[in-house]
């Protein structure tokens, strides 16, 4: 288990004062301090861990956020913003001496505007919200994580979100003009605008997946792209991991980037199929969705392309869709595949490394043999053009041992991925979770280096100071 | 000439910049120096450069990663990513001719300025493709953050805060970038518009069609204005989409296609702001805004200074040539202020360059952060001082 900072006993002991002054800030309804009805903001994604705050405010305009994070600061109190909480690596979790800044009130859609191709949105504005407000003109917002339909733009800057369609359009970071933030001293500041690149130092840049260490989001520009005319799926199946991800390499070489490219292992497959029934072939070692976009006859040009690739590698199966429909059925199973995985097991924890595509064939046989080793199961989901690993490994959440074997079989994955050249985390955040991971993939004096500029936006470490880095006294 | 450290490696890199420290004294950090003469003269007796940090450490076609020692001349990057059909996405300037230098830019050079080209608007800038640094701090530190993986949100992104950092934050050792598939092949289409505000419409339009367009410019012609849209791809679709393009887009000009050797001529002078034909003794500016600010920007700046401009990224870029006058520099401000863009006073004489702020002003809240987050790096004021901003 992850350890927290031992609470600050004199801001335990000031909590109905400190209640009675959120509550002159703000309007009633704004302030939460009820056991029960702050259960809901316990804990986030990582459902493992669970800590109640000590208060929750739910703000609904920029100079609300301000006006508590000036009065935390004055007083020393910590804070911990918080979107729609569905952050898998804890990064919306509080502390007990905390008060848990929520987001979720500020929803409105301040601007659109298509001709400059953006729009300006306030934190709490879910992912999915966006497209559903531009689409209307095959407008959309291009990072879709799968917890779009929940979680919120404020949430996916801060963990830097990225998705199954990034290998083309990119994460969070690559989607971004300006923000509106309230500094962790209480003064709130624009970065970027409504233009690209703006000069001197990249502030939009280094915020974006700060983990809300930096800062608290209240707006934010993001550019919208026009749809393409069309997309389309396409299924491709070998006999073994190592023959699918040398198909991978072989398309990427071809110069054909598809805007999507998913790999899933055998328990995966199993597990989609009898879940999805979306006819995955169940003989197959290995798996690829495949989807690419045009018109229909730039689609099947591709796919042709494609399939010609996958027909060098003895492929067990290849199904192209013909429609919308049939590309959705193939779609299915693996938008499904973290129920699907549910439904075999209880609990499951996601985990989320990235490794050089080359290196997946090896680890996934290490994968394997430690599944063996610590008797959990386990399946993966792979976005296979940017080597963003996701095993899914099951435990029982009933049985700590379970869970603590569950816990250590992670994070040696985790330590797998940063051996074979790649990172703890791809798209879920270091949050809590992989907190203590830290030091597997930086030097002391790098941590020290991220650290010093924490300290530089937040000197009095109030702002989510157990979240990232690991504990130690702030530099 | 100001005397000239040359490390041959890494950890000469860092040697010498820990003599600096130990002996408090500034260092300019430069590569081949082609963007010495960009924002500030820096004031400091000793140049450090990379350019004994030069060659290709890994290159992964099918991972789409390329990573190269700090020195490394753009062109043999170039060279190395054609051999396999690819490119730096970016297609960042080659600002030689604009600022008569001999030598080509470093790679670190490059990331160092973030400085995009023309696709920028479709496939993001340099710092989009950084995946990851090796870095010496000002304490002498060898730091990395990033790495060769495309997706990675571990820790604080440093990549970004030192790409257009200007050296002011750290010296790059090597970087580690994403690289893409070459288009097989390309077309634009020219527009003939009857002026800049129809023009920048015309961009916007094409921009918003689905047809994915790389590289939208636009210039004031001899009447009304040229603009330009891209289309990059698998040959059959760069042809399939210029005829519903040119369709979509007749009502708003002439429009006469370009193809091949053509086109990319013409998009390597967009890139490089060859049209801006800017006399030497001429002042440039990069000024950033929200394209559709972009016709105000160019009748308040053109207009009043007689000046010569060139739009790119959908005219979200206004590349301006004008007197090198305090004056000029004033109405440039204002212009990116009214429109709450951006600008760079990206070539003029030194003394020009020494008197105005050569980048937009910072609110005061973030000025304080951006101070603490130069000291938490480069805390005895060692890389590039006077640089991006006056000394305080």
């Amino acid at each position: 288990m992850i350890a927290l900072p031992p609470p600050k006993p004199d801001i335990l002991a000031r909590r109905t004062e400190i209640v009675a002054a959120l509550l002159a800030l703000l309007p009633a309804d704004a302030v939460i301090h009820e056991t029960l009805r702050m259960r809901p903001y316990e804990t986030d994604g990582l459902t493992a861990y669970r800590q109640m705050p000590l208060a929750v405010v739910l703000p609904s305009t920029t100079e609300q956020v301000a006006a508590v994070v000036r009065y935390c600061h004055a007083n020393g109190i910590r804070m911990v913003p918080r979107g729609a909480g569905t952050s898998l690596s804890g990064g919306a979790l509080p502390l007990e001496d905390a008060v848990v800044i929520g987001l979720m009130r500020m929803n409105r859609i301040l601007e659109i505007d298509f001709e400059d191709r953006l729009a300006v949105v306030e934190a709490g504005v879910t992912n999915l919200g966006i497209t559903k407000a531009v689409e209307h003109e095959g407008f959309f917002y291009a990072p879709d994580p799968s917890s779009q339909l929940a979680c919120m733009i404020g949430g996916n800057v801060n963990m830097n979100s990225g998705g199954a369609h990034c290998l083309k359009y990119g994460v969070t970071a690559n989607n971004l003009l300006g923000l509106k933030l309230v500094t962790p001293e209480g003064d709130i500041v624009e970065v970027g605008g409504a233009h690209l690149d703006h000069a001197g130092y990249d502030w939009l840049g280094l915020l974006t997946g700060s983990e809300g260490m930096l800062g608290i989001v209240t707006e934010v520009t993001v550019r919208i792209l026009r749809g393409p005319e069309g997309a389309r799926a396409m299924l491709a199946a070998f006999k073994g991991t190592e023959i699918a991800g040398a198909a991978v390499d072989a398309i990427i070489g071809s110069g054909i980037i598809p805007v999507a490219l998913e790999f899933m292992d055998r328990p995966c497959i199993h597990a989609c199929e009898a879940f999805a029934h979306a006819g995955y072939p169940l003989d197959a070692e290995a798996m690829l969705i495949i989807e690419v976009e045009g018109s229909v006859a730039e689609q099947d040009a591709l796919l042709d392309r494609i399939k010609e690739i996958c027909a060098r590698f003895d492929p067990i199966s290849l199904k192209v869709a013909t429609s919308a429909e049939e590309s959705m059925a193939i779609w299915k199973g693996r938008k499904g595949a973290f129920g699907a995985v549910g439904r075999i097991s209880p609990d499951y924890l996601c985990m989320d490394g990235t490794i050089p595509t080359g290196e997946l064939p090896f680890v996934l046989k290490r994968i394997g043999e430690m599944s063996t080793a610590y008797g959990l199961q386990v399946a993966n989901v792979f976005h296979a053009g940017d080597g963003n690993l996701h095993p899914l490994i099951m435990f029982d959440a009933n049985d700590p041992d379970s869970f603590h074997k569950a816990e250590t079989f992670g994070a040696e994955i985790l330590r797998l991925c940063v051996e074979v050249g790649g990172c703890l985390t791809g798209e879920h955040g270091v949050g809590v979770e992989k907190r203590d991971l830290m030091p597997v993939q930086f030097q002391p004096h790098e941590l020290t280096q991220q650290r010093a500029i924490k300290t530089a936006f937040d000197p009095a470490w109030l702002l989510n100071p157990h979240k990232v880095f690991p504990l130690t006294e702030p530099v | 000439m100001t005397d000239l450290i040359a490390p041959a490696d890494e950890a000469g890199v860092v040697e010498a910049i820990r003599a600096a420290v130990a002996m408090r004294e500034p260092l300019a950090i430069e590569g081949h120096g082609s963007k010495r003469a960009l924002l500030r003269p820096v004031q400091a007796a000793r140049t450090l450069t990379t350019r004994g940090l030069s060659g290709i450490t890994l290159y992964k076609p099918t991972e789409l990663v390329l990573s190269a020692r700090a020195g490394t001349p753009l062109p043999e990057i170039e060279a190395a990513l054609a051999e396999h059909g690819q490119m730096l996405a970016p297609e960042p300037p080659d600002t030689r001719s604009l600022f008569g230098a001999p030598d080509p830019a470093t790679i670190g050079g490059i990331v160092a300025t973030n400085l995009s080209g023309p696709r920028r608007i479709t496939v993001g800038a340099i710092r989009d493709h950084l995946l990851g640094i090796r870095f010496v701090n000002g304490v002498g530190e060898m730091v990395r953050s990033g790495g060769r993986v495309l997706k990675n949100v571990t820790g604080l992104d440093l990549c970004k805060l030192l790409a257009g950092s200007h050296g002011t934050l750290g010296v790059l050792t090597e970087v580690t970038l994403k690289v893409l598939p070459a288009a097989r092949a390309s077309a634009t289409l020219a527009i003939a518009v009857p002026g800049v505000a129809a023009g920048v419409r015309a961009l916007s339009a094409g921009l918003a069609s689905p047809y994915g367009v790389t590289g939208a410019a636009l210039a004031p012609a001899a009447s009304g204005a040229t603009a330009w849209l891209r289309l990059e791809d698998f040959p059959d679709s760069v042809a399939y989409r210029a005829g519903r393009l040119r369709a979509d887009l007749a009502a708003r000009g002439d429009v006469t296609l370009l193809e091949g050797a053509e086109s990319e001529a013409l998009w390597r002078g967009l890139r490089d702001a060859a049209p801006l034909a800017a006399a030497p003794e001429d002042a440039i500016w990069r000024i950033s805004v929200r394209p559709s600010a972009a016709p105000g920007v160019v009748a308040a700046l053109a207009d009043a200074l007689g000046g010569r401009v060139l739009l790119d990224w959908g005219g979200g870029l206004v590349w301006l040539a004008g007197p090198a006058t305090a004056a000029a520099h004033v109405a440039v401000m204002q212009a990116a202020a009214a429109s709450r863009g951006s600008f760079t006073l990206f070539r003029a004489p030194a003394p020009l360059r020494a008197a105005v702020p050569v980048l937009p002003e910072e609110p005061a809240a973030l000025a304080a952060i951006g101070a603490r987050v130069k000291a938490a790096l480069d805390p005895h004021q060692i890389f590039n001082p006077g640089r991006m901003r006056a000394a305080a």
